[in-house]
């Protein structure tokens, strides 16, 4: 497998010297531990959004930092879970004095660090809250599995609670707010190729020509089953059908449709998912009155695309149509 | 040997960086067969960074402590706070011995073994590391000697990690595979059976 790398164990640090040299007006790159705040941080007076994950999910966490979305991202290895030091560090550093959200990937790893970093930050006297994001409707049974990820659902909440905190709302309404539109949120995903983690040297899984992982995370992870290759259309369908009979979405709602890439699909094939997915939503009577394309949470290069759909209300349209500064979104300002 | 110093117990952890070293691509195989692929490449990275570390700890109970911290520090994933605990508590339970023969060291495993099931709330069965250290916890108690029940506590933990195979994993990434986890070895149990070998062969 070609890839633009140096050194597998050195990616993670390279890159983030390579964001701090291009975002200088937007962020700041610290190392040791490793994070990345908004250059203007910390804002005195505003609630902070701390979020982390395993890296190879670019733009997520690290491109959403700046004004109107996150004051930190914790980068993790590739894959793998940050740690309690760096998002200590990361909530120290980024802290206004009014308290710290964290939006936290449910994966096991992720829900285990971050608790840790919360238990160390409280006794540092920082007041802070997590909300624990899993909109991933792939996973059906939740009583005997980790429960259902964290997915493109997480991309939506930091927008939109990034606008709230922007203009001034407090811990307990970022909090609530958070936990609205993970609630209002259903995603699910699928995978055309596997992806390479640089340390691995070898794909994670394989998909002969003819077949697709369906319900994929977003780690690389096998899905919950794998199946033949379909047209465009068809695997939209089977993508739209369980995420809009979970929530469930009902006739006359508005929604905002979010078609992720993966990371390896261009966007091109992005739009012709978002055309059925649109037109799906119409036939059910649902308004799509807001939308995002494009690879913002990824599987490094593995081809594939996840939908998420989110039922808006006039305070989230109002948080997603408001300024966002950071090097990955980028409007209104 | 009657009981466990704290020179030992810095050889053990030693020789478990270089057995992880070692071992980095078998586990990171068995990972990828239900997990994410990085469970050998993140512990050795972790016990390499203790390794480094642990010249001068002058009690058993610092030592485990600081080797914690380090895991938890350097992992990552959700092996670093589970190892992490699992040392944390043992650095607790050793502090009220003042020598680590069978019965305090089993103490100490159990304390061990008891945090890591509260941070990560598994229980037997759930296809983790637990199914290799709850019986090793077991089988420390009633063997003759210190040697005998490390060498029985190990064996637990090698049978147990090869018992995980036909099991449906309930936490973790694994959980999110259904029946597809079946058929393959926990990663998370292999590597803790392999921690708790490393120690028998020393003592042994």
């Amino acid at each position: 497998m070609k890839k633009l790398i140096n050194d597998p164990s050195q990616v993670v640090g390279e890159a983030l010297e390579g964001m701090a040299l291009a975002h200088p007006g937007l962020i700041r790159v610290h190392r040791t531990p490793d994070f990345i705040m908004r250059a203007d941080g910390p804002v005195r007076g505003k609630v902070a959004l701390v979020s982390g994950g395993g890296s190879g999910h670019e733009p997520m966490h690290g491109g959403f930092v700046g004004r109107g979305m996150l004051d930190a991202a914790c980068p993790g290895a590739i894959f793998t879970s940050p740690t309690p030091d760096q998002m200590l560090e990361a909530t120290k550093a980024v802290d206004g004095g009014v308290g710290v959200l964290h939006i936290v990937k449910n994966y096991t790893g992720d829900v285990l660090n971050f608790e840790m970093a919360a238990d160390l930050a409280k006794e540092e006297q920082i007041n802070v809250k997590a909300v624990v994001t899993d909109d991933d409707v792939a996973v059906q049974d939740s009583l005997y599995t980790a429960g259902r990820r964290g997915v493109g659902g997480t991309v939506l909440a930091e927008k939109i609670c990034g606008a709230a905190a922007e203009t001034g709302a407090d811990l307990d309404a970022v909090t609530q707010l958070c936990r609205d539109v993970n609630a209002s949120v259903r995603s699910m995903g699928i995978a055309l190729s596997a992806c390479t983690v640089p340390h691995a040297g070898k794909p994670s899984f394989s998909l002969g020509e003819d077949e697709i992982e369906f319900g994929i995370g977003i780690h690389g992870e096998p899905g919950r089953n794998r199946m033949k290759h379909e047209r465009a259309d068809q695997l939209t369908e089977m993508l739209m059908e369980p995420i809009m009979r979970d929530l469930p979405f009902k006739r006359g709602d508005h929604a905002l449709l979010f078609v992720n890439g993966m990371g390896g699909t261009p966007l091109i094939e992005l739009y012709v998912v978002f055309r059925k997915a649109a037109s799906i939503a119409a036939q059910h009577g649902i308004t799509i009155s807001r939308s995002l394309v494009g690879s913002y949470i990824t599987s490094l290069e593995m081809a594939g695309t996840s939908i998420s759909l989110l039922r808006l209300d006039d305070r989230m349209v109002r948080y997603w149509d408001a300024p966002v500064v950071t090097p990955a979104l980028r409007w209104g300002a | 040997m009657e009981a466990l110093d704290v020179g030992i117990l810095t050889e053990w952890l030693t020789r478990a960086a270089q057995r992880f070293g070692a071992e980095q691509a078998h586990l990171c195989d068995l990972d990828a067969a239900i997990g994410d692929g990085d469970h050998g490449a993140n512990l050795a990275r972790g016990f390499a960074a203790v390794a480094t570390k642990m010249a001068g700890a002058e009690t058993a109970s610092g030592l485990f402590k600081m080797v914690g911290m380090t895991l938890i520090g350097t992992v990552g994933g959700a092996s670093g706070p589970l190892y992490g605990t699992l040392f944390i508590e043992m650095g607790k339970e050793a502090a009220n011995h003042a020598t680590l023969d069978q019965s305090a060291w089993a103490q100490v495993l159990a304390a061990g073994l008891a945090g890591v099931m509260a941070r990560g709330k598994a229980r037997p069965g759930d296809k983790t590391m637990i199914d290799a250290l709850a019986p090793a916890v077991k089988a420390m108690t009633g063997a003759a000697d210190l040697s005998t029940a490390l060498a029985s506590a190990a064996a637990a933990a090698r049978l147990g990690a090869a018992e995980t195979i036909p099991l449906i994993a309930h936490k973790g990434r694994a959980s999110y595979l259904g029946d597809r986890a079946v058929g393959h070895q926990d990663p998370g149990a292999t590597s803790l059976a392999m921690l708790l070998a490393v120690l028998a062969e020393l003592v042994g």
